[in-house]
This record gives C-alpha cells, structure tokens and sequence, in this order.
C-alpha cells in the first residue's frame, strides 16, 4: 500500500533524470524526497502524479498500477513550489474546483470548502484573490485546493520553496501538525536537509537519478551509507582521513590517548557556537562558546583532537566533498 | 477531518504583500516620477485629438445631417444602400466570430504545438498586415478569381468577401491571445488536471477565462477592420448591388457622382455615421461585456 514505484527511469534527451529507480513509500507517513537541484527528485513527484510520462518502470499508488493512468484519474494532490494558483478565480472558487468539475451538490461544496478554509486559516480571505494573498497564504489556499478531493497521496514540489526564511520555518512546523491530524499518505521534495530532518517520518535522498539512501531522518544522519549523504545531511569535515561531523570532534589542550596534534588557526564565533580551524589538519572543529571558553582557546594554540567515540564516521573519500 | 490545528503561527495571519508576493510590490513614492500628467501635456493631447480624431468626426456627423434627420432616414434606407450596409455589417460581425475562434486555435498551436516550420509559419501570419490592401485583394484574385489554378472562383460572391476579410485580419486575434497564452501558468493547468479535470475542461474552466479579454480586443480589432474594408474586397466584390456591394463601395460610387455632388455626399456621410455608429456600439457592448467578465472571474 502507499506508493510504490519500480524500476522508474527517465531521460530528458541525453540526461538521465532518473534511473532504475525502487521506493515504496508508506501509507499515511510523511516521505521527504531530499537532494540537491537537478537531482531527479521533483522529476520522480510528477512521474508518481502523472505529470511526466517515465521511459521504463511503474508506479502502483494504494496497491493498483497507476502507470498508465490520467493524473485526473490517479487522485492525488499535488502541490507546486509557485502555488499554481488559478489567478481568475477566488481563493474559495480555487478550493472548490476539484468539487466543482466534479459535480457535488452546492451545499456539500461549501460545507467542505469551509472545513478546509478554516483548517489552512484562511476562512476571512474567502472572497479575495490569489494575487491580494501573500505567498504563505496562496501556499495554504493550494494545500487546502489539493485535499478538497480527498486524495490517496498529498505530493509537494518544494511547497516552502519560494517562501522567505521566516514564513518557511512557521509553514513547514505547521504542515507537521496538519499531517499529523490529516494523515495523508504525503511526500514532499525538498532541498532543504534541515527541512527533511524536522517534518518528515522518513527520508529519501536523491542524487543523479539515484536512491542514494532510504531512512527515518536519525539513521541518515547517524549512519549515512555513504559519503554523499553523510555531507548533504549535515556539516562535515575531514580528520585523519576520515569524515566526521565537526560538533563530534573532541578538543584536548593537553595530549590524550589517539588525538592528534592541530593547531587552532582561526577561531570564529557565530553566537552560541565557536568554529576552530585546524590548520594542519584541514579540518575544523564545532564547539559551544562554554566548551571553547572553558578550553580557553585562542588562535595560534596547540590543541589534540580526536573524532568523539561512538559517533558517526565514514572513510574520506579521495576527493573531499 | 477535524478542523481545530492548534494555535495557528504568526505567519498564517501575516499581511498580503509582505515580502512573498511578487505581483504587489509597492511603488516607490520617490525618486523619478512620470505618473501625472500636467497641463501643458494635456492641453496637447486634447489639441492631438480634435484636431485628428474628433473635429473630423464631428464633420462627418455634420454633413450626416446637413438636410436633417429626413435626408439622412432617405439616405441609409434606399434599397441599395441598406442592403449594403446590412451585407457589411453582417460580414463584419462573422468575421469577428470565427476570428475570435479560428486566431485563438492558431495561437494556441503556434504557442504549444511544437512544429518544424513553426518559424515561417510565424512570419506567414503578420504577411496579410504587412501587404498594402489592394496587394491583398490582387493575391486573392489570383488563387480565387476567374482564371483559379484551383478552380474555384469566388468573384461576385459574398463567400469571396468572407474570404478576402478574413485573410487581411488573420493577424488580429492571433497577435492579441498569444502573449496572453504565453504568459498562462503551466502549472495552474497542472494543477487542474491532477484535481480530476479533463483537457477540455481545463481549457474552458482555467485557461478560455485568461485568454477572453484577448480574445475579445483581438475580435473587436477583426470588426473594426472589416467593416471599413475597401481596397481588398474591391477587387473580388464586382460590386454588385444586392449581392457583394458593401457600404465603404457604396460611399466611394457616391462620391464619384459628380452631378448632384451636394447630396451625393451627404448621403455618403450618412452611410459612414452608420458604419460608425456600429463600431461605437459594439466597442461599448465589448466594453461592458469584459468588465463583466473581469468581476465575475
């Protein structure tokens, strides 16, 4: 059940969007499809909607092929990263059209419109049209425009995408909680690792048309399968050959077991948090303001460092990332 | 589906054309400024007008009326003359409508349709704009007149009229919709169709209200056009009284009658008021007809 694809693969002339891709996303979680620009992400969202034909491969959404399917017959919703809004017609009208074409009586539209209108917080703008909303709000008109026809899988194309940082945040904590009482089968592409990290139930991360890794967002971070998703996912930098989150390395003023000798060569302060450069070793080290002040670091020091135990490494690939 | 999603955040209640919107930014109440117009600009464009455009209407109207309303009922009501005037009217309005639909599936294919040729076919289109109008007429003659390579003449034939006014204001609504189409967000047809709506309903329900004011301008151009026509329609016409003589043929026999040149021209001038007076009310019926569109959306 949920969504499944197999073997999707897609070619736009001589690029490969896509390859041989298997996913099978669960019914009722939220699914983050995470990586970078051009990666075939929001390729494979509009293969799973219909919106792009794939060159091989099939989707099955709620347990039927859909491979061949219409998108006006898949029922799914989709969500586009500049609302898609229909600029002619009022935010209820907007909401309504999915009834609308489908020919519900008059009072169910409304009573449905309604529910949702006041479920997105936009129960006053009713009358208004997209263009007197701000992004954040014709963001919520869409949202509420793709759940009126009670889709099997809610899909979002970088649906924060075009908001400001603020209002982005605010959203992405909001569309949380609204899954959590919707409980829509939803996926949604993001570029944003820090946005998969916080809303989603589990993380695909995408790269060159391919699956790179599948899992809730604790195991990409804490055991990332490889280079690519160790370094999308979260800071990382190099010390003795291997890849290492820098808030994981511990600091020594005094030399310990297997830490290493570096030298501070800057240290840089960004609120709470203090980034000594390693010089000799190319790396860097994150700390609190309280673990460098109590260290009493300066730049020019002679420090040890080690990768904390436990904590997450992988072998540094020959190119650093 | 319950309704209550908490506290909503701050940002859910935020000002519309707060830093997102791209469509309302506020304009800047400084620095250069062209926005009003002042005296000396006005009193220009109103000397512009008159002297262009409403002294000499106001002219025409005049001799319209030089023998009173009588002469000017005697004019328009002569047989000839308002079988004229009906044909020009009608072919006018015909030539709106399938211009209104024919230029729209144009500029839909030559804005969607991806074509070896679309290039020429571009240019093809402005072709019939850029001929002086008895060029036009002689290339009609030349595939529908009496020697037709293809066998077909439409010489003294009201679809040959049809015809010839349809080829000069091909240009119109295919040059007004397809900006307008060009600019139509893809996405929002997305958007329909993955909300259960078929092509044909995406086209009427989401794209059609976009394109209409186009449409329309676009139709009302075709219109305008065709009802004064002559120099195209002259050639393939005859002028046959009854048949294809048409109201601006009319006007120009009349004035050629140099032996009662007096009421020769006025009658001419009532004929022209009519054609104006037709334009005027159709301006002002599109005119309507679009701001109701824009309230209904």
């Amino acid at each position: 059940m949920g969504i499944q694809v197999h073997g999707i693969g897609k070619r736009f002339g001589d690029f490969v969007a896509l390859e041989n891709i298997d996913l099978s996303m669960r019914t009722g979680a939220l699914t983050a499809l995470l990586g970078p620009s051009g990666g075939g992400k929001s390729t494979l969202l509009r293969i799973i909607a219909g919106l792009e034909k794939p060159d091989t491969g099939t989707v099955e959404i709620d347990g039927a092929d859909a491979t061949r399917l219409a998108p006006r017959h898949r029922n799914v919703g989709f969500v586009f990263q500049h609302y898609a809004a229909f600029t002619h017609l009022s935010v209820y009208r907007n909401v309504a059209f999915g009834l609308e074409i489908r020919k519900r009586p008059r009072a169910e539209i409304r009573k449905r419109v309604n529910e949702l209108l006041e479920l997105v917080h936009l129960e006053q703008f009713a009358d208004r049209l997209p263009a007197q909303l701000s992004g954040g709000q014709r963001q919520r008109m869409a949202l509420a425009r793709a759940l009126a026809v009670e889709p099997k899988v809610l899909l979002l194309d970088e649906p924060f995408g075009a908001l400001d940082a603020k209002v982005r945040k605010e959203l992405r904590d909001w569309l949380r909680r609204l899954h959590d009482e919707v409980h829509v089968t939803t996926v949604f592409v993001t570029h944003d690792q820090e946005e998969a990290l916080e809303v989603s139930d589990e993380i695909v991360v995408i790269n060159d048309g391919r699956v790179e890794q599948v899992g809730k967002p604790d195991e990409l971070y804490d055991r990332p399968a490889n280079p690519f998703v160790m370094s999308f996912l979260g800071p990382v930098t190099t010390l003795d050959g291997q890849l290492v989150r820098p808030h994981d390395i511990e600091v020594f003023t005094d030399p310990v077991g297997d830490a290493v000798p570096a030298k501070v060569t800057r240290l840089q302060r960004i609120g709470f948090e203090v980034r000594a450069e390693l010089g000799d070793t190319g790396g860097w080290a994150q700390l609190t303001r309280g673990q460098s002040e109590a260290l009493n670091l300066a730049e020019g020091a002679n420090v040890w460092v080690r990768p904390a135990p436990g904590t997450t490494r992988i072998p540094a690939p020959r190119q650093p990332t | 589906m319950t309704t209550d999603v908490h506290a909503p955040p701050a940002a859910l209640d935020e000002v519309p054309a707060g830093g997102a919107g791209p469509r309302r930014r506020p304009r800047a109440k400084t620095g250069l400024r062209l926005g009003g117009a002042s005296g000396t600009t006005l009193g220009v464009v109103v000397l512009w007008m008159s002297l262009l455009v409403l002294i000499p209407l106001a002219a025409v109207l005049g001799k319209a009326f030089d023998g009173g309303w009588s002469a000017f009922a005697d004019a328009i009501t002569q047989p000839a003359t308002a079988a004229a005037l009906r044909l020009t009217i009608t072919l006018s309005v015909a030539v709106a409508v399938i211009n209104a639909v024919m230029g729209t599936i144009v500029a839909w294919v030559l804005v969607r349709g991806r074509f070896p040729g679309a290039g020429i076919f571009e240019m093809v289109i402005d072709i019939p704009f850029a001929l002086p109008t008895i060029v036009a007429g002689l290339v009609m003659l030349a595939l529908y007149g009496g020697d037709s390579p293809i066998g077909v003449s439409l010489v003294g034939t009201r679809t040959g009229l049809l015809v010839t006014l349809l080829f000069v204001t091909l240009p119109f609504t295919v040059r007004t919709v397809q900006p307008v189409l060009l600019n139509l967000d893809r996405e929002a047809e997305e958007a329909a169709a993955s909300l259960g709506a078929s092509a044909p309903v995406i086209f009427r329900r989401i794209a059609l209200p976009q394109l209409m004011p186009a449409i329309i301008s676009g139709a009302v151009l075709s219109f305008a056009r065709a009802i004064g026509e002559y120099g195209s329609v002259v050639l393939i016409s005859s002028n046959l009284p009854f048949k294809t003589e048409i109201a601006s043929s009319v006007i120009y026999g009349k004035l050629q009658d140099a032996d009662n040149a007096a009421v020769s021209t006025q009658q001419a001038a009532a004929i022209a008021t009519v054609l104006l007076a037709a334009s005027a009310v159709v301006l002002v019926l599109i005119d309507v007809l679009q701001r109701r569109v824009a309230r209904r959306g």
